[in-house]
């Protein structure tokens, strides 16, 4: 039977690419975008750089032109929370009431991992949303002496990269031996980390953070690390990782697990998919399940799911097994990264050097390209990401000519 | 169909070379270059696939 209406929850990259995929496919039927922020959708990625470094304004950060957004003609529900579902009844619960629904499109993304005992400390911060980017950025404007930035991952090393640019002293705290050890491999966090030291990083790895001291105010005023030592911090910002947003549907009858479990067309249940951050699905490329949280991610999910929904639960689709990709921009460092790596592929320079921070490298495991990392090579990435997709075996993607 | 690039925006991630090669060329000196200005309207999906997946939102299309 024809999908008669959509709802979308989550009104941010996934929701709306999946909203625009739904109307180019010329489905006419209600599409209703419920987001729990108060805002638009807007691209997260520019909050840690050109946002927070007071180079933009928030009028640039909109996903979609207002005409073409209103061309979508949505029913577009903000600062509305989705607090429960249930699949044997399609009744979707929301702080604006209930509803019964027939196509659902789960993408409410995930949220910051807080530091335990510092969530109503002032003066600390996470970063994700739109309303989090303008406290730090206000934080930031108030000349603080030192931001702690605890966590080096691509949230916090792009904050400390924003930090240095604005020239406010940073410390970075990192829990792993290298900043991004666990992404890139230990051989390249160390190149990361070399390159936060040169820009004047106070970098500390394999150090943990036992606590954090607020003076007489409330406030903020130290971090205490594992290892005896302390430092002075007027602003802290905890990049620790995420976690879905699933709360809300446990008891649904949908299955969670680190995420709504998807089978490999990113469908949770009969007229039910999942897009983005909070989609766990097994990637038959990699033979592995993943959920994955790139931007790219979230488009290409979004686009798939709303397919996904569009066709009969029954009917059979090529899988969703793409090659992940992301990127990250850090000084004047453009990081890309395709596929998927371990600490124990085998790892090869294939252009440029570590020294002049661009080149391009190969990651192989049992002769097969699974992944490819770039300091300022887009096109090479690019390239090789292509391999990757068409299952090159590491030796053909070495002797490959670019 | 004509497709637009927005230079100041930019910042040659190279998603567009992958989906369209055809159309989009990131060369070693890191810029993009658009090979073919106007595609052929049955290439409409695939250009479409280009906006949404630019990171920055770089790529619009004028009917």
């Amino acid at each position: 039977m024809a999908r008669q209406s959509v709802h979308i929850v989550g009104a941010s990259l996934a929701g709306l690419r999946a909203a625009e995929t739904l109307r180019r496919s010329g489905f006419e039927g209600p599409v209703v975008l419920i987001g729990d922020e108060p805002h638009r959708p807007y691209d997260r990625p520019p909050l840690s750089k050109q946002f927070l470094a007071g180079d933009w304004e928030r009028d640039r950060l909109a996903l979609s032109p207002e005409d073409r957004f209103s061309a979508l003609e949505l029913e577009v529900r903000l600062g509305v929370q989705a607090s429960g579902f249930d699949l044997q009844t399609r009744t979707l619960r929301t702080s604006a009431g209930d509803e019964t629904v027939d196509g659902l499109l789960i993408a409410t993304g995930a949220r910051c991992r807080s530091l335990p005992g510092s969530e109503h400390m002032a003066g600390v911060h996470v970063l994700r949303s739109l309303d989090d980017a303008e406290t730090l950025r206000a934080e930031l404007a108030a000349g603080p002496r030192r931001v702690v930035v605890v966590g080096a991952g691509f949230i916090g090393a792009e904050v400390a990269a924003t930090c240095r640019g604005r020239g406010i002293e940073v410390s970075m705290i990192e829990a792993l031996s290298a900043p991004l050890a666990r992404v890139l491999g230990e051989e390249m966090g160390a190149v990361s980390a070399e390159v936060h030291r040169e820009q004047g990083v106070d970098l500390r790895c394999g150090v943990g953070v036992d606590g954090l001291d607020a003076d007489s105010n409330g406030r903020v005023c130290a971090v205490r690390l594992s290892d005896g030592s302390t430092i002075d911090a007027d602003v802290v910002v905890v990049g620790i990782g995420v976690v879905p947003n699933t709360e809300w549907l446990v008891g649904s009858g949908l299955e969670l697990d680190d995420g709504v479990v998807c089978d490999s067309t990113l469908s949770a249940g009969p007229g039910v998919v999942a897009a983005g951050d909070v989609a766990r699905w097994p990637n038959q490329r990699f033979g592995e399940t993943m959920r994955v949280e790139h931007w790219d991610n979230a488009v290409e999910q979004g686009v798939y799911a709303a397919r996904r929904l569009l066709a009969d639960d029954d009917a059979e689709l090529e899988p969703f097994s793409p090659v992940p990709w992301f990127w990250s921009d850090q000084y004047q460092i453009k990081i890309q990264m395709a596929g998927r790596i371990r600490a124990d592929d085998q790892m090869e320079i294939v252009t440029g050097s570590v020294e002049e921070r661009r080149f391009a490298a190969l990651y192989g495991r049992a002769g097969r390209l699974v992944g490819v990392l770039g300091f300022n090579r887009p096109r090479h990435v690019m390239h090789y990401k292509t391999l990757i997709h068409d299952g090159a075996s590491f030796d053909e993607a070495l002797a490959a000519s670019l | 169909m004509k497709v637009v690039v927005d230079f100041d925006l930019c910042e040659s991630n190279a998603i567009c070379m992958q989906i369209a090669p055809d159309v989009f060329e990131v060369r070693d000196d890191d810029f993009l270059y658009v090979l073919n200005e106007n595609p052929d309207e049955g290439d409409r999906a695939r250009m479409e696939e280009c906006v949404q997946r630019c990171p920055k939102q770089a790529i619009t299309i004028e009917d």
